[in-house]
């Protein structure tokens, strides 16, 4: 049933029940009614909410519940993700499964509390230290972040990989109708024969990240990549919206994609034929659609629309491959653009 | 009586040092753990520093943390297998510099895991730089003439500074200079794990420990030194016993 569901709380309850039974946390707005919310409900359906130290402590906290099998999660928002940099790569290392939302906000440094997209590059480029990526979904509504967090945990366990929810500030503070997915039984879960768990009987099980010999690790950092490149050919996700005869192809993710919706909308009556590709999964980042979208006829242009100074459109300049132009529209500062003005952005500077 | 290998210690020989004391606390933990009968369902986790590979010399599950987060790592291990023994392995740069924060937030929420805290004054898997817990005038690679509290600081006293928590059930300090001074140590090491199973909270055991390598000195006299310059301004005892 659908109720009136806060974007971080959805988060929170969508990580319950698809079998979240450990959440490590840390105040900082935008995303503190995640924490709040776990503090109130795990207790209820027997998990574990710690208020760690801080995001350091949180993310290893997150490893140690990983690496002992559990279903374990961790929020926060820019500069405590930033913190959680050096676990993450742990983590990565370590080949353990679990989610990290990061609810955006303005940087750099302490920033500001209202919504960016500017953590893009840290989300997909790897963040911290060594040779790693992470599964990087970007909802842009609050069913979406429900669902997409639900299903997070069930990729974490397949690839044994690090999974961000990078949503912002504005998808966590608003509030729409949403149904969580149902509550999952903990006995369903996948088995993790290779998990820490503690009943071993003599064969240890080992979670680790260090490899001293170069050629153990060269072949470690090869197996990593192998499984990035299964994802790749499994998990990447996008939605193409009024792109089959589209003259302007706009680009852009979570709720940018919502204004860039309408954008589209306002354009086609104005007599623009627009179009937007919205990537749901940022690593892997969607090429091909992209791509095959730029080798359409109809289309004359790319505009990659976010709340940065330019992050994404790398990806989507690689993607098109010099084939059209793609040229960039973003506000920064926890700015956000209206419809209306992306709308003018493309009639006035790119028509 | 027969005196046989502990249930939970692997074959592999040792990589420490000639006189480094890592290798009996290895043994008396297996022991312990054996002894409260958790051989099965120890859980440890290993540091960064000489005993970032203790988990080549332990049967059980391990988790290798990043350098002082291990009693994070076992906070997130022991809310995921409750039931488990779960023991942390740390140095003084890792839990005395770096770890610091996880090491005071650990014990003051009684998270209940038993932590051995090697102090030997000293950081050695790096090379002989100064540690949290190195004394006046001990020299080290990063203070040629010896520590000078003016300029380089005070050492810190865990167990002093831990025992003024509510959080843990126990906290002491030992040594392992000498056999008596073991047997002690595994006494400690004994209780902090019956307090977990017991389900009383957070334990801490400070070993005073040798770095012979990088202190330049013999084993004979790095246990020496213990006896008689780090005990005098760490004395052994138990701190906190509730």
């Amino acid at each position: 049933m659908k109720k009136l569901w806060k974007g971080n709380e959805a988060v929170a309850e969508a990580a319950i029940a698809s079998g979240c039974r450990c959440f490590f946390g840390y105040p900082i707005t935008p995303q503190n009614e995640i924490p709040e919310y776990m503090s109130r409900r795990m207790p209820e359906v027997g998990g574990s909410f710690v208020q760690a130290e801080s995001e350091v402590a949180a993310i290893n906290m997150v490893y140690g519940a990983g690496g002992a099998g559990a279903r374990a999660m961790t929020s926060s928002s820019s500069p405590g993700i930033s913190l959680k940099q050096e676990g993450i790569s742990y983590i990565a290392g370590a080949q353990v499964p679990c989610v990290i939302v990061n609810m955006m906000r303005a940087g750099p440094g302490l920033g500001g509390i209202q919504p960016s997209q500017s953590d893009y590059f840290q989300a997909t480029k790897g963040g911290g230290h060594g040779d790693y990526h992470m599964l990087v979904y970007a909802p842009s509504g609050v069913q979406e972040a429900a669902d997409l967090t639900f299903k997070a945990f069930d990729k974490a366990d397949e690839y044994r990989c690090p999974v961000m929810i990078l949503g912002d500030g504005m998808l966590g503070q608003m509030c729409e109708a949403a149904e969580i997915p149902p509550m999952r039984e903990l006995k369903e879960l996948p088995a993790k024969p290779w998990a820490a768990s503690g009943n071993s009987c003599g064969k240890q099980r080992l979670i680790n990240s260090i490899y001293m010999t170069p050629d153990t690790l060269e072949k470690h950092n090869h197996e990593l990549f192998e499984t990035y490149a299964l994802m790749s050919e499994r998990e990447t996700a996008a939605e193409s919206y009024k792109t089959e005869d589209a003259e302007v192809v706009l680009t852009a993710y979570g709720m940018v994609a919502r204004i860039c919706k309408a954008a589209v909308d306002i354009l086609r009556e104005r007599g623009v034929k627009a179009g937007l590709i919205r990537p749901i999964t940022l690593y892997p980042f969607p090429s091909a659609v992209i791509r095959a979208t730029a080798e359409q006829k109809s289309v004359k242009r790319f505009v990659c629309v976010e709340l940065s100074m330019g992050q994404m459109i790398e990806d989507v300049r690689l993607a098109v491959n010099g084939l059209k132009p793609v040229q960039f529209y973003g506000r920064v500062g926890g700015n956000v653009m209206l419809p209306e003005e992306v709308a003018d952005f493309i009639k006035e500077k790119v028509q | 009586m027969n005196y046989a290998k502990p249930k939970l210690l692997t074959d592999t020989p040792f990589h420490y040092c000639p006189g480094c004391t890592h290798g009996i606390i290895h043994r008396i933990i297996a022991e312990a753990a054996e002894e409260v009968g958790h051989s099965d369902d120890c859980i440890g986790i290993a540091p960064v520093g000489c005993a970032v590979f203790a988990y080549n010399y332990f049967n059980c599950d391990f988790l290798q943390a990043a350098h002082g987060r291990a009693p994070a790592v076992a906070t997130g291990v022991k809310r995921a297998a409750p039931n488990s023994l779960v023991f942390v392995y740390q140095g003084d740069g890792d839990l005395a510099s770096i770890g610091m924060a996880e090491t005071v937030h650990a014990a003051t929420r009684g998270e209940n895991i038993t932590v051995i805290f090697i102090n030997n004054g000293i950081y050695g898997m790096t090379g002989g730089q100064m540690a949290p817990t190195t004394l006046a005038g001990q020299k080290t690679t990063t203070c040629v003439n010896g520590r000078d509290y003016k300029t380089q600081g005070n050492p810190i006293k865990i167990c002093e500074l831990l025992s003024t928590l509510d959080g843990p059930t126990y906290i002491a300090r030992t040594s392992v200079h000498d056999v008596k001074n073991i047997r002690k140590t595994k006494e400690a090491i004994l209780t902090g794990f019956t307090r977990q199973k017991e389900k009383r909270g957070f334990s801490l055991i400070e070993i005073l420990s040798t770095c012979p390598t990088n202190a330049h000195l013999s084993p004979q006299a790095a246990l020496d030194y213990i006896k008689d310059v780090a005990m005098a301004h760490y004395p052994l005892g138990v701190f906190k016993d509730n």
